[in-house]
């Protein structure tokens, strides 16, 4: 499975800054390095899902019947 | 299996569920008697920090309507009088639902108990109290900041597994037969591993999740942990059915799992897992999987396509789903969260909706290959746990021989397969001195064949729920 590299802090910094105000929710500085690590992991795991071939037509399953 | 002992010298400590039941029916144990030495081994073992609420009066009352039931022969259901207590997630009646949190104190108490609870009580059972867990269901570890961590009976310096920690204490520790707990990456399975116990997470939609504290919708699921396979079909059986009260609760009958039990499990085709199982184990997790494989004859192995993109996948919708049911409290009681749960629902909370529904689109892919394989094979078995219990507060562990964080990584065995809502029983295998869990993976809807495969295992002694240490003595 492909790795991808760690996002670079500085944009996801200011990313951080950015989307905390439009959605509202006030971010202690203090909490900022422990929830840039968060989001840092989040991210390098969504890319390792995003990185796989799925065809346009590829369709959410949110019914689990067999 | 065995009745409890006539001469009334009955150990209610270790009992199972079924023995208790079969004593309380034949007369050899009142449901007053079995409630009050409940109640006292829950006051006697505090230092397990299984329980957040004890319910005595409540359960008293429920144990002399059973007494006074048997009096007049009425029938009494198939748990008459069995202790079970519950994660603090679900709806008890008078009882704030906490969900692990601080913020949820301040809650209404519940007006009506969890489908759940109703269903075992229907069938006789007695609910003795709400159990410790992980804040807002956010943990594999069992710790809890505010009413500090569950304590693994086994070993009270180590991690009972989370979030469903209080439930594991609770039955490891002889408090009481059969505990409810909740999975949505592992929350049943770890601590069922770490603490020794058969732990349950039937198909996703099976049970009601109605009147239960939610976490990520999409990956929720509710079951039982208990010390024998048996127990695990009798609550089974008496929770199943229907409920309109729960939008994914299939509609589907109750399909009665205890009868199934003792079938022969020798034509089950049985594989072990590899590859990203294999890769992550620890030398006793191999040890544990391969003493299961070897009395279920199992040689082949295969591989689930893609397992580690399917847990980055499970792991990037429970942060973004997990925020959103808590993105207004987040705007205004940030500061009354356990500051790690805080920090991870803050990030969820920005994570872009395309890498969501990315994940969920490949959820779709990844359960049509895992599908597949349940063409050829009837059971899966992976290990439950990387490894045995760490130790309350460790941070770091060895993972394929690299210092990785203990807290974010309990569950990269059970995610992979919840994430696709297959049924799996965590079966307990006594490694000395800590045992381990393996879960015994079966296709949708056939939870007999999970529940059939613990049984034999049981039956040859490879899997059972070792008594701990601390008992004896008591």
């Amino acid at each position: 499975m492909k790795e991808p590299s760690m996002p670079d802090p500085a944009p996801l910094d200011d990313y951080i800054a950015a989307a905390a105000r439009v959605l509202e929710l006030p971010i202690d500085p203090a909490w900022q390095p422990e929830l840039r690590a968060n989001l840092e992991l989040t991210l390098r795991l969504a890319a390792v899902v995003a990185a796989f071939p799925l065809p346009d037509e590829a369709d959410a399953a949110p019914v689990f019947e067999a | 299996m065995a009745d409890v002992a006539s001469d009334a010298r009955v150990d209610l400590a270790w009992a199972s569920a079924g023995e208790i039941a079969a004593a309380v029916a034949a007369g050899r144990a009142s449901a007053t008697e079995v409630i009050e030495a409940a109640l006292a081994r829950i006051a006697a073992r505090k230092a397990l920090n299984a329980f957040t609420a004890v319910v005595a009066e409540r359960a008293g009352a429920k144990a002399r309507a059973l007494d006074e039931a048997r009096a007049k022969c009425r029938p009494l259901g198939p748990l008459a009088g069995v202790p079970f207590a519950v994660k603090n997630l679900f709806d008890v009646a008078g009882l704030p639902t906490l969900a692990g949190s601080k913020i949820n104190r301040d809650r209404a108490p519940a007006v009506r108990d969890a489908t759940l609870i109703e269903r075992l009580e229907a069938a006789g059972a007695v609910l003795v109290g709400a159990l410790n867990m992980g804040e807002y269901a956010y943990d594999f570890t069992g710790e809890n900041v505010h009413d500090g961590p569950s304590r693994n009976p086994h070993d009270t310096t180590r991690m009972t597994g989370g979030s469903s920690g209080g439930s594991g204490a609770a039955v490891a520790g002889g408090l009481v037969p059969i505990a409810l707990g909740s999975d949505t990456n592992g929350s049943i399975r770890v601590p069922a591993s770490f603490c020794g116990l058969f732990g349950f997470k039937p198909t996703y939609g099976r049970l009601s999740r109605a009147r239960s504290f939610p976490f990520v919708g999409s990956l929720d699921h509710v079951g039982p942990l208990a010390r024998t396979t048996r127990d695990l079909a009798l609550s089974y059986d008496a929770m199943q059915g229907h409920d309109p009260d729960d939008p994914v609760c299939a509609r589907r009958p109750v399909e009665p799992s205890l009868r199934a039990l003792t079938r022969d499990t020798k034509g089950l085709r049985i594989a072990v897992a590899g590859g990203y199982f294999r890769r992550g184990a620890s030398p006793e997790s191999v040890a544990a999987v391969e003493r299961v494989a070897q009395a279920l004859g199992a040689a082949r192995e295969l591989e689930l396509p893609e397992a580690g993109r399917a847990r980055a996948a499970a792991f990037v919708i429970t942060t973004a789903e997990g925020a959103s049911v808590h993105l207004n409290r987040l705007r205004t009681r940030a500061n009354e969260y356990d500051p790690a749960v805080r920090d991870r629902l803050l990030s969820g909370a920005l994570v872009p909706a395309a890498l969501v529904q990315s994940a969920q689109k490949f959820r779709r892919w990844y359960r049509a290959r895992v599908l597949e394989l349940f063409a050829d094979v009837d059971v899966i078995l992976a290990p439950a746990t990387p490894g045995p219990a760490p130790l309350i507060g460790q941070q770091m562990f060895a993972l394929d021989g690299v210092e990785t964080p203990v807290r974010a990584n309990l569950g990269i065995f059970t995610q992979p397969i919840s994430f696709i809502g297959l049924p799996v029983v965590a079966v307990p295998v006594p490694l000395d001195p800590l045992p381990l869990g393996v879960q015994i993976i079966a296709a949708p809807w056939r939870e007999e064949v999970a529940l059939a495969v613990a049984h034999t295992l049981e039956q040859v002694g490879v899997a059972k729920a070792p008594r701990p240490r601390i008992a004896n003595g008591e």
